[in-house]
């Protein structure tokens, strides 16, 4: 399944923020580049901007400066407008609280994104219905997201994310409200998509999370801290 | 966008019901109004369909002539008249006319006794011809007959009411009633008429016209009017100019001279009480499209509100790919859907109050709502919602998602 296209590539990804009269530089020349069917973690304490790569990443907030193509295509400075058709495209997002529509139940849920494709009720339906299946919820369709686990809550914003067929699933500390034993039972989900050939970036600040992962970028100050995929290639020049 | 328009439909269905008592307390505004609305075009509309119908009654193609006196030359002492010289000048040259008739009513006492009995009623002084052009007719005895007028008998002819207010037997014929002094021997009794307006049409006491000349006395200050009837092939306005001319050169009017008498037609009357129920229901409307008005603030208000409720809801929906007008329309439709709710119950709730009215006057007409009202009234509230709701809907569409997201 391996192959060398790279999903994403950012050069010299830059972000400024105003806070007050303090100029803040949440990303400050970021360049990477993510492969199909990569397993990525970044990772970083609170303030290193990783959160803020997120948002960049998919797509819900422009860059101040710099280039990001995604599946070949420049977004750094599409309107909203178009941000929102590249999200429903081509990224999955799965965040740490869920964000599942209250009034919805997982099925509704799971077809919403459809709903913008202008996709009709039965084809929504059917592929909601094989996402759900995928994520083991095929007994529990019709269930609000309170009547649900958060686990099984986890499950419906994995199954939504993943009815979409995106380049990349965008996982936000995906974990971060769920106790131990269900952590590893979505992490072992994200395992398995990723063997089926999904593209999945996590962004996490916990070390368990990220061990699940085949890269992981390390964030500080807004900057690159380590990547082991580079070091990889270090290791191997070097040798 | 078909099938996202199908959702947003059925997702402000659900927002509606999940919210029911807030909906309904919302609409309340655009129910009131549109009920009152309703209500009331509902209680008009009964009213003037019977009223319609009433002067249908009347006879459409008769004419009545008056005379007129404007109110400076009333101030001056001057009255116009019209005379038995007029009436004999439209018999001999007027055309189109079946059957005309003086109608001359009493003008001092309008007593009439019978026994110990004592009513009052209008009495009128008119030929044979009246039954054709009033389409009155009598249900016992004979109508007032070219011989009574031309040997001035006292003989009367009175409506169903006059019999009743007098204590007279059910067969009142041969009977004497006395009017101003003098005996007058019942002939007739006519058929019952109804009602026109709240005004009894039956309380009527009708005698041959020269009878009523000599009992009024002093013939130079008679003044009359004249009632007709027109020939079937007769157009309405030929015959109206023709009367106008005759009676313009009979009364030396000059050509600067405005008339001093009024034709009027069963068909003028019913216009001009068209036009009174028209303004009523305008004023009525202007004042309940104020409250609409409000009720329209209300809606705003509470979408304002529910649109920061759900602002995450916003943000996620943003988040997996909802375009601006994707969330305008969402909340543009719900505003509407509530604002047309409001306007279906309160188009409901509107004709059941009329209905209720209507019920609760006695003789009152039931209540009908007009098709254009009840579109209108549901038009109006759907214009309503969306003026209404064009503010929080964009206000929603254009919320930052990543801040939507955060929001708590």
């Amino acid at each position: 399944m391996e192959n060398n296209t790279a999903v994403i590539n950012l050069k010299n990804i830059t972000k400024h923020y105003e806070m007050g009269s303090q100029l803040v530089r949440a990303l400050d020349g970021i360049n990477i580049e993510v492969k199909r069917n990569e397993y990525l973690a970044f990772v970083g304490s609170s303030g290193s901007g990783k959160s803020t790569m997120l948002n960049i990443l998919g797509c819900l907030d422009r860059p101040t400066s710099g280039q990001y193509h995604l599946n070949g295509k420049n977004v750094a400075e599409l309107y909203q407008n178009d941000l929102s058709e590249i999200r429903n495209l081509e990224i999955g997002f799965i965040f740490q609280s869920f964000n599942l529509l209250p009034r919805a139940d997982a099925l509704n849920n799971v077809m919403q994104p459809l709903v913008y494709r202008n996709i009709g009720f039965h084809n929504r339906r059917k592929m909601a219905m094989e996402a759900l299946t995928r994520v083991g919820l095929k007994e529990r369709v019709d269930h609000l997201p309170n009547q649900l686990s958060g686990g099984q809550r986890q499950r419906v914003a994995i199954a939504r994310a993943l009815v979409t067929q995106p380049s990349i699933l965008l996982a936000d500390e995906p974990t971060g409200n769920l106790d131990s034993k269900t952590t590893l039972e979505i992490m072992e989900l994200f395992d398995e998509l990723h063997k089926e050939g999904h593209t999945v970036i996590v962004v996490t600040h916990e070390e368990e999370i990220a061990q699940h992962c085949r890269r992981v970028v390390e964030m500080r100050d807004g900057k690159i801290f380590s990547d082991n995929d580079s070091e990889e290639k270090a290791n191997l020049a070097g040798v | 966008m078909f099938f996202s328009l199908i959702e947003s439909l059925r997702s402000a269905l659900a927002a509606i019901f999940a919210n029911r008592l807030r909906s309904f307390l919302t609409t309340l505004g655009i129910i009131i109004g549109v009920a009152s609305v309703i209500a009331v075009v509902s209680v008009t509309g009964g009213m003037s369909a019977f009223i319609g119908d009433s002067f249908a009654s009347l006879g459409a193609d008769s004419l009545t002539i008056r005379s007129y006196t404007p109110f400076e030359d009333l101030m001056k002492g001057i009255r116009s008249r019209l005379t038995p010289n007029d009436l004999e000048l439209i018999e001999k040259r007027g055309e189109g006319i079946a059957s005309v008739t003086p109608v001359l009513e009493a003008n001092r006492s309008s007593q009439i006794k019978y026994g110990p009995q004592t009513a009052y009623s209008l009495i009128m002084g008119t030929t044979y011809a009246y039954q054709d052009v009033a389409q009155s007719y009598t249900q016992i005895g004979r109508f007032l007959a070219q011989s009574d007028n031309l040997t001035r008998r006292r003989v009367v002819v009175i409506g169903e009411d006059v019999r009743e207010n007098l204590n007279l037997p059910d067969n009142p014929i041969n009977e004497y009633v006395e009017l101003s002094g003098e005996w007058f021997k019942i002939v007739g009794l006519l058929e019952p008429m109804g009602d026109i307006m709240g005004q009894s049409r039956d309380n009527i006491v009708l005698i041959p016209y020269s009878t009523m000349v000599s009992i009024l006395g002093n013939q130079s200050r008679i003044d009359i009017g004249i009632q007709l009837s027109l020939t079937p092939t007769a157009s309405l306005e030929n015959v109206v100019s023709q009367l106008t001319t005759i009676l313009r050169s009979a009364h030396d009017l000059g050509s600067n001279e405005d008339d001093d008498f009024r034709i009027q037609t069963a068909e003028q009357l019913m216009e001009q009480f068209d036009q009174i129920l028209g303004t009523l229901t305008m004023v009525i409307g202007g004042i309940v499209s104020i409250s609409l008005l409000v009720g329209g603030i209300g809606i705003m208000n509470i979408m304002l509100v529910s649109v920061t409720e759900r602002t995450r809801e916003i943000g996620i929906c943003k988040a997996i790919g909802a375009k601006s007008n994707h969330i305008l329309m969402q909340f543009l439709i719900e505003a509407t859907l509530l604002s047309l709710l409001g306007g279906l119950i309160g188009l409901l709730s509107g004709y059941g109050l009329g209905m209720l009215i209507a019920n609760s006057i006695p003789d009152f007409p039931p209540a009908s709502v007009p098709l254009w009202a009840a579109l209108l009234a549901l038009g109006f509230s759907g214009f309503v919602g969306i003026l209404f709701g064009i503010l929080p809907a964009a206000k929603a569409a254009r919320l930052d998602p990543i801040d939507a997201l955060r929001y708590e």
